[in-house]
């Protein structure tokens, strides 16, 4: 109950895909962002990418660490007015240099994680950004996200 | 057992080097392309070339070699010989369609990439020239564990020279000096672009941080040099062609020889320092 309560408030979810690494990603998902706060909506972006997170460091909270509530997770709030809700790996890293080695049994535990656990409140868009490929941190995230208002996916590219 | 056959099917690889990068879409396949063709223009050396990004694999376009299959025979699976001394093996030869997605686990991955090594007959081979896919999961984790069986030369890092690459790429190298493999050296891609109309140089992505060369220098790390843009080099990756073999005089192409010989320099000297030692 608790795990579809967190969502519950997010009115549509939003993918931002590519086969390919390097192609705008999360520099997309952070403008898409930006520009769906500037027309007044209430906006959050969860950063999957646990290898590379970039999220954090594009909206300068890249040294933000983040709580926990009786819901779950307290997100970072971002942007001009700190009015953009922000989950990212990259807030529970010791160090920023850290690397995540992981295997994907633990990715996918931490991506379940993240979708059911963060309290996001009340959103009009949640756009979640992911790594590159096809593999297990977008099986984990498209499963923990179907039962929820998961609207779409936007696929970035570069011409070649 | 396991261990007992990599071990025997890598025995007669003299050096292997893994070109990995903690950020996507900096040139590590163009580069492990290029750093086999540069190998392979000595006649008398042995190259392989094996792609073990299993979700995103560019090299068989990269190399020409799109459409190709692999064969099977009694001593295993025959890799795709762009020359008769460079051979490629990826998993985009096993697909039936270039579009396929392959959506999998970790641990499949894991069996294929095992399998590369194992099944493969590369023969014998002076240099093997691993391409990775971007980050520090399964696939690295695996191909280390796996190659651990023979000996790594080392990693050679690719990045571009903003902080958001720094920054995966400061990882990356954290994930070599935890699995204990040496790193050969950075090199920063994409790095200014001169226009070919009026020969002014632009920064395309700027080292806000101060670019590859400052991070090696904080990390201790050896930096490999700078190749610049080209758009030359995009069309020859999409067309299957050697870049340096299209383009001889760019200044990109002198960039790339001239990093190729330094990592031939470290292997031959990391192969004597070896034989002193043995």
């Amino acid at each position: 109950l608790a795990e579809r309560a967190n969502l519950a408030g997010v009115r549509h979810i939003v993918l931002v895909l590519s086969g390919k690494g390097g192609v705008g990603k999360s520099t997309l998902s952070t403008e898409l962002a930006l520009a769906l706060r500037h027309a007044g909506k209430r906006v959050g972006i969860l950063d999957v990418d646990l290898c590379g997170p970039s999220i954090p460091r594009m909206l300068r909270v890249q040294d933000s660490a983040v709580h926990q509530c009786d819901s779950g997770w307290v997100p970072v709030f971002v942007g001009q007015d700190k009015a953009i809700a922000l989950m990212s790996i990259g807030f529970l890293l010791e160090q920023p240099d850290d690397a995540v080695v992981w295997r994907g049994p633990k990715k996918n535990a931490l991506i379940k994680q993240f979708v059911t656990d963060v309290a996001w409140g009340e959103l009009d868009f949640l756009i979640v950004d992911t790594p590159p490929g096809t593999s297990d941190e977008h099986i984990s995230t498209v499963e923990a996200l179907r039962p929820h208002q998961l609207l779409g996916a936007v696929l970035v590219t570069t011409p070649q | 057992a396991e261990a007992a056959e990599l071990r025997a099917r890598l025995r007669a690889v003299r050096h292997t080097v893994l070109v990995l990068s903690g950020k996507g879409g900096v040139g590590k396949s163009t580069f492990s392309a290029l750093l086999a063709h540069g190998l392979a223009a000595d006649e008398t050396k042995q190259v392989a070339l094996l792609d073990i990004d299993i979700c995103g694999p560019s090299i068989p376009k990269i190399m020409g070699l799109e459409g190709e299959q692999v064969h099977q025979s009694g001593s295993g699976w025959s890799p795709v010989y762009v020359e008769e001394n460079l051979g490629v093996m990826s998993v985009g030869f096993l697909l039936s369609s270039p579009d396929d997605a392959v959506i999998w686990r970790g641990p499949k991955k894991n069996g294929l990439i095992k399998q590369f090594l194992r099944d493969v007959d590369w023969g014998e081979v002076d240099y093997l020239i691993v391409d990775t896919p971007p980050g520090t999961s399964d696939e690295h984790l695996s191909i280390v564990q796996y190659l651990s069986a023979t000996r790594i030369d080392g990693a050679v890092i690719v990045t571009t020279p903003q902080e958001v690459s720094l920054q995966d790429v400061r990882k990356e190298i954290n994930f070599c000096r935890k699995v204990k493999l040496p790193i050969i050296g950075v090199v920063e891609n994409m790095s200014g672009f001169v226009c070919p109309k009026c020969k002014n140089e632009s920064q395309i992505f700027p080292p806000t941080t101060g670019g590859a060369e400052k991070m090696c220098q904080n990390l201790s790390v050896s930096f490999l040099g700078k190749v610049p843009l080209d758009p030359q080099i995009g069309k020859s990756c999409d067309s299957g062609q050697s870049f340096l073999a299209e383009a001889p005089e760019s200044p990109a192409t002198l960039s790339y020889r001239s990093i190729i010989q330094r990592i031939q320099e470290y292997c031959e000297q990391h192969h004597l320092q070896e034989e002193k030692i043995m």
